[in-house]
C-alpha cells in the first residue's frame, strides 16, 4: 500500500495490534481494531479500566508504537515515521489533553499553553498572542499569569485544553478528560468540548463517564482490547448547545 | 532493638534495590578516603631507607663544611686547621677528610647537569665510605664514581664517559651515601655562594680524586672542604654543634658550618613531602567532589524517601526513628567506603614511598595510625552525613500526610530564564529551563566541574613552572627529576580520579535532572519536542552550569597554583589557550557524557510516564 490514502477520513486505523508480554502472560491492549474519524467528527471511546482505551490513543497520537496495523492521518500513513518525523507530526498534527492535566507546575497558565507554538517554531510574540487568545477562549483571560499549581482542577483542564489547541492540530485527543474533575468542572469542560465540536474540530475523546459519551456524534464501545459495540448519536456535530443543555438538565 | 532491626531491614532492602546508587556512592567517598589516607599516612616514610643507608655507609653524625667567604677575617689553611683541631675532640669517635669540593658542570649523554665533585681517597674512609650499587670505586685520576640517583637520572653507568669543568673523566661506578642529599638536592642548602637558585635545586654528587677536584676549582666556584664526623654518642650532636658555633662566633670569620645527620634525612625526605602535599591538596578536591555527588544522589532519591517516611510515620514510627532510618543507610555506606579508603591508601601508599635509587632499601607499608583511621572515617562520616542530613530532617519535620502524596519536591520557578529562553531554540530553551527548575542541582554541577578545571589548570601551572625551573643562567639540562616524576605522578592520579569522579557526577545529575523531569519531557515530546531536541535539552541543562564552573575554575586554578607556590619556585603559567583548552576539554567530555542517560531517557515511550496518574 503507498504511503498515502484517498480516503475521505481525517484519521484512519487499521487492524490495530499493541500486544504486551509473551506466552500465557501475553495482553492484548488492542486486537484488530478498525476506526475511522471524518473530519470535525467527535468520538467517544468508553469502557472499562485496562480495555485499552488510552493505549489507542497513544497509538493514533504516535505516542506508542504499534505491534501491527497502519495508523494514517489526513492521508498520510504515521505508525511507520521514525520519532523525529512523529514528534513534528504531533506539533502540527495532534493535541492531547490528559486526564492528569500535565501540566508543567513551574509555569504560569499562558507559558503553558504557549509551549507548543514555541516547539512549533512561532515567534515568541506571535506564541504569547495566541495562547492569551485561547486562555480567552477558555474563559481564564484573567488566570495567564497564575502559576499552573494555583489554578483548581477545572482550570488546570481547561488551560490544558487551550495548549492542546495552540497550533491549531487536526485532532484532539483527549484521555479522561474529566477523570479528575468534581461535577462542576466536568460540565466547564463539557461545555468546552461542546464549543470545538461546534466550531468543527476533530475529538477522540476516551472517557468511562457517560455524559462526556454522550455528547459525542459517534460512541464506540471496547473491551479487552476490541471494539464492541458502535451508536451514531443524535444532534451530529451541528448542536452546539442541545445535548450539553440536556445533561445539564440531567446533572440539575 | 525491634527498631533497630527495622532500621537494619530497610538499609539491606535498600542497597539490595539500588545497588548501582549504592556503588556510585561507595566510588564518590572512597576515591576521597583512599586520597586523604595516602595524604596521611606519608609522613616519615623514607626515614628507613635513610637509616639503612647510613648504617651501610657508616653515615656520619656530623658534617662540618668549609666555604670560603668574603666576611670571613680567618684563613683557609687556618680554618682547615680548625676542622682538624674539631676532630680531636673527646666527644668524637672518628672522622674523615676534610674533602675538598666544587661545584662544576657536567655533561654527559648531551645533557647539562650541576655536578658538587668531591675529591675523595682511593682507600675507603672511615667515616661516609659510599656504598656502591654498581661498578667500583675510585682508582685513580680520571676516574668518577656518580651517586645512584643522579647517575639514573643521566642515565648513565660504569664505563660512560662524562665531561667535568670541560675535562674528560669516566664512570667506574655509583654508590648511594648518607652525607649529601640526593640528587637533585646534593647542594639544596648552597654548596657554594655564588650559586644560583637554579644549580642549587638540580646538583647531583661525583666523587672524584682529590687531586682531581682540586683542579676543577675555579675562581667563580673555588675549593670548599667537607668533613664527616662520627660521635661516640649520636645523641650529643646538638649540644657538640652547639658549643662548637658559639667557640667559632656568629660573626662568619671563620666560615665553617656543621650539619648533622637529621638535616640531611630532611633534604631526603623532600621525594615524599611533595607528593603528600599533592595528595592532601588532592584529598581535599577529591572530598569536595564527592560530597557534591552524594548531595546529588541523596536529592534523586528524596521523593521515594519521603514517601517512606510518611509511611513510617503513619504506621507509629517516631521521628528519630524515621530520621535514623534515612540516614542509616548513608552512614553505613560511608563507613565501608572509609574502610575501603584505608586498605586501599595503605595498598598504594608503597608506590609513593618508595625512595628512589638514591638511598638503599624499600620503604614498609605506612602505618595505618589511629589518628590517620580517626580523621578518615570522620571525613567520610562529613561527606555523608552533610550531603543527607538536611533532606533527611526536612523529610522527618514534614506532615504524614503530606509526605505520603508529595511525589516530588516543586521544581523552583525561574522566570528570567524562563522568559529569555522563550526566543532561543527549543533544545536550548529545554536546556535552561530544565537547569532552572533545580538551581540547587546546576549549582552542584557547575561546582563539580569547577573544582575539575582548578585542579586541572594548578596541575598544568605546576608542570609547567617545574619545567621552567630549569631553564636558568646556568643552561642545565631539564633532567628527570625523581622528585618532580613523583609529584607529576600524583598530579596525573589525582586529576584522573577528579575527572572520573567529575564525570561520575555529570552522569548522576543528568540522571537525577531525566528522572525528575520524566512528565515535563514526556508532555513536551507529546507536543512536538523530538528525541533529539530533548537528549540536547538535557545535556544542556548540564553544560550550561559546567561552563559556568569551567570559565571561573581558569582563574581560581591560576590563583590556586600562585598560592601553592608561595615561598617555592615562581609560578610560571603556560599559554592562556592551553589552560582554555582544559577547560573546553572539561566540558565537552561533560556533554558527551549527560548525552548518555540523556538519549536513554528520550527514548523511553512517552506515553508510559504520561499514563501514569497523578494527583
Amino acid at each position: 500500500m503507498s504511503e498515502t490514502d484517498s480516503t475521505t477520513s481525517l484519521l484512519t486505523a487499521r487492524r490495530l495490534r499493541k500486544h504486551h508480554g509473551k506466552g500465557a502472560a501475553l495482553v492484548r491492549a488492542l486486537d484488530d481494531v478498525d476506526l475511522e474519524v471524518a473530519e470535525g467528527e467527535t468520538l467517544a471511546v468508553m469502557g472499562p479500566s485496562g480495555c485499552g482505551k488510552s493505549t489507542l490513543l497513544h497509538v493514533l497520537g504516535g505516542l506508542e508504537r504499534l505491534t501491527d496495523g497502519e495508523v494514517w492521518l489526513a492521508g498520510k500513513r504515521i505508525d511507520r515515521l521514525s520519532e523525529k518525523a512523529l514528534a513534528r507530526m504531533r506539533r502540527r498534527g495532534v493535541g492531547f489533553v490528559f486526564q492528569a492535566f500535565h501540566l508543567m507546575d513551574e509555569l504560569t497558565a499562558v507559558e503553558n499553553v504557549e509551549v507548543p507554538a514555541l516547539f512549533a517554531g512561532m515567534s515568541p510574540r506571535a506564541a504569547r498572542k495566541r495562547a492569551l487568545d485561547l486562555l480567552e477562549q477558555v474563559g481564564l483571560a484573567d488566570k495567564g499569569k497564575q502559576l499552573s499549581t494555583a489554578l483548581s482542577g477545572g482550570e488546570r483542564q481547561r488551560v490544558a485544553v487551550a495548549r492542546a489547541l495552540s497550533n491549531e492540530p487536526l485532532v484532539v485527543l483527549a484521555d479522561e478528560p474529566t477523570g479528575n474533575l468534581d461535577s462542576a468542572a466536568t460540565l466547564d469542560v463539557l461545555r468546552l468540548f461542546d464549543q470545538l465540536r461546534a466550531a468543527g474540530q476533530t475529538l477522540v475523546i476516551v472517557t468511562h463517564d457517560s455524559r462526556v459519551g454522550a455528547t459525542a456524534d459517534r460512541l464506540i464501545t471496547m473491551r479487552d482490547g476490541a471494539f464492541v459495540d458502535e451508536t451514531r448519536l443524535t444532534g451530529g456535530t451541528s448542536g452546539a448547545t442541545g445535548k450539553l443543555d440536556m445533561l445539564i438538565g440531567l446533572g440539575d | 532493638m525491634g527498631r533497630l532491626l527495622l532500621i537494619l531491614r530497610i538499609v539491606g532492602r535498600d542497597l539490595r534495590r539500588r545497588p548501582v546508587q549504592a556503588l556510585l556512592l561507595l566510588i564518590a567517598i572512597a576515591s576521597a578516603t583512599t586520597a586523604m589516607t595516602l595524604g596521611l599516612s606519608l609522613n616519615d616514610v623514607t626515614k628507613d631507607p635513610y637509616q639503612q643507608t647510613r648504617a651501610a655507609t657508616d653515615g656520619p653524625d656530623l658534617v662540618m663544611t668549609y666555604q670560603q667567604s668574603s666576611e670571613a677575617t680567618h684563613t683557609q689553611a687556618e680554618s682547615l686547621a680548625k676542622l682538624n683541631d674539631f676532630a680531636t675532640r673527646p666527644g668524637v669517635a672518628a672522622h674523615s677528610g676534610p674533602w675538598p669540593a666544587t661545584w662544576t658542570r657536567m655533561t654527559a649523554n648531551g645533557l647539562t647537569a650541576g655536578a658538587e665533585t668531591i675529591g675523595r681517597d682511593v682507600a675507603p674512609a672511615l667515616v661516609d665510605q659510599p656504598k656502591l650499587t654498581a661498578g667500583a670505586w675510585l682508582g685513580g685520576a680520571g676516574d668518577a664514581v656518580l651517586e645512584a640517583s643522579f647517575a639514573s637520572a643521566l642515565g648513565l653507568g660504569p664505563g660512560d664517559p662524562i665531561t667535568l669543568g670541560g675535562r674528560t673523566f669516566r664512570v667506574v661506578g655509583t654508590a648511594v651515601t648518607a652525607a649529601v642529599p640526593t640528587f637533585p638536592d646534593a647542594c639544596n642548602d648552597g654548596c657554594e655562594p655564588n650559586m644560583s637558585r637554579q644549580a642549587e635545586s638540580s646538583t647531583g654528587t661525583v666523587w672524584v680524586t682529590q687531586a682531581d677536584a682540586k683542579s676543577l676549582a675555579t675562581a667563580a666556584y673555588p675549593l670548599s672542604y667537607t668533613m664527616d664526623v662520627k660521635l661516640k654518642d649520636p645523641a650529643t650532636a646538638d649540644p657538640i654543634m652547639f658549643a662548637f658555633g658559639d667557640e667559632l662566633g656568629h660573626n662568619g670569620d671563620w666560615a665553617i658550618s656543621a650539619d648533622d645527620a637529621a638535616d640531611v634525612a630532611l633534604q631526603d625526605s623532600l621525594i615524599t613531602r611533595g607528593p603528600q602535599q599533592a595528595m592532601q591538596i588532592g584529598a581535599w578536591m577529591l572530598g569536595l567532589l564527592s560530597a557534591a555527588g552524594v548531595t546529588v544522589l541523596v536529592g534523586s532519591r528524596l521523593a521515594e524517601q519521603t514517601r517512606r517516611v510518611g509511611l513510617l510515620k503513619a504506621v507509629g514510627g517516631s521521628p528519630g526513628t524515621v530520621a535514623a532510618s534515612f540516614l542509616a543507610q548513608y552512614v553505613f555506606l560511608s563507613l565501608v567506603a572509609a574502610g575501603f579508603g584505608l586498605v586501599f591508601g595503605w595498598l598504594l601508599a608503597p608506590l609513593l614511598t618508595s625512595p628512589g635509587s638514591g638511598l638503599l632499601g624499600h620503604a614498609p607499608s605506612p602505618s595505618l595510625t589511629g589518628r590517620t583511621v580517626s580523621t578518615v572515617l570522620a571525613a567520610a562520616l562529613t561527606i555523608a552525613i552533610a550531603s543527607s542530613l538536611i533532606p533527611s530532617l526536612r523529610a522527618v519535620r514534614k506532615s504524614t500526610v503530606s509526605a505520603l502524596v508529595d511525589s516530588v519536591r516543586r521544581p523552583r520557578r525561574g522566570a528570567l530564564t524562563i522568559r529569555m529562553s522563550r526566543r532561543l531554540p527549543v533544545w536550548l530553551m529545554l536546556g535552561l529551563r530544565l537547569a532552572a527548575r533545580r538551581p540547587r542541582r546546576s549549582l552542584l554541577s557547575g561546582v563539580s566541574v569547577g573544582v575539575t578545571v582548578l585542579t586541572l589548570v594548578t596541575a598544568i601551572t605546576a608542570r609547567h613552572t617545574l619545567a621552567s625551573s630549569f631553564l636558568g643562567p646556568e643552561h642545565l639540562s631539564n633532567l628527570r627529576n625523581p622528585r618532580i616524576q613523583r609529584i607529576d605522578a600524583v598530579l596525573v592520579a589525582v586529576t584522573a580520579v577528579l575527572i572520573a569522579l567529575a564525570v561520575i557526577n555529570a552522569v548522576i545529575v543528568t540522571w537525577a535532572t531525566a528522572l525528575d523531569a520524566q512528565r515535563t519531557l514526556a508532555v513536551a515530546r507529546a507536543f512536538g519536542a523530538t528525541p533529539g531536541q530533548v537528549t540536547v535539552g538535557l545535556a544542556a541543562a548540564q553544560t550550561a552550569p559546567a561552563l559556568l564552573g569551567a570559565i571561573l575554575g581558569v582563574p581560581a586554578g591560576m590563583g590556586f597554583a600562585l598560592a601553592l607556590a608561595k615561598g617555592g619556585h615562581a609560578t610560571v603559567f603556560p599559554p592562556v589557550w592551553q589552560l582554555a583548552l582544559a577547560a573546553l576539554v572539561t566540558v565537552s567530555a561533560t556533554a558527551v557524557l549527560t548525552a548518555v542517560p540523556a538519549r536513554i531517557e528520550a527514548r523511553r515511550p512517552a506515553a508510559d510516564v504520561l499514563q501514569v496518574e497523578l494527583a
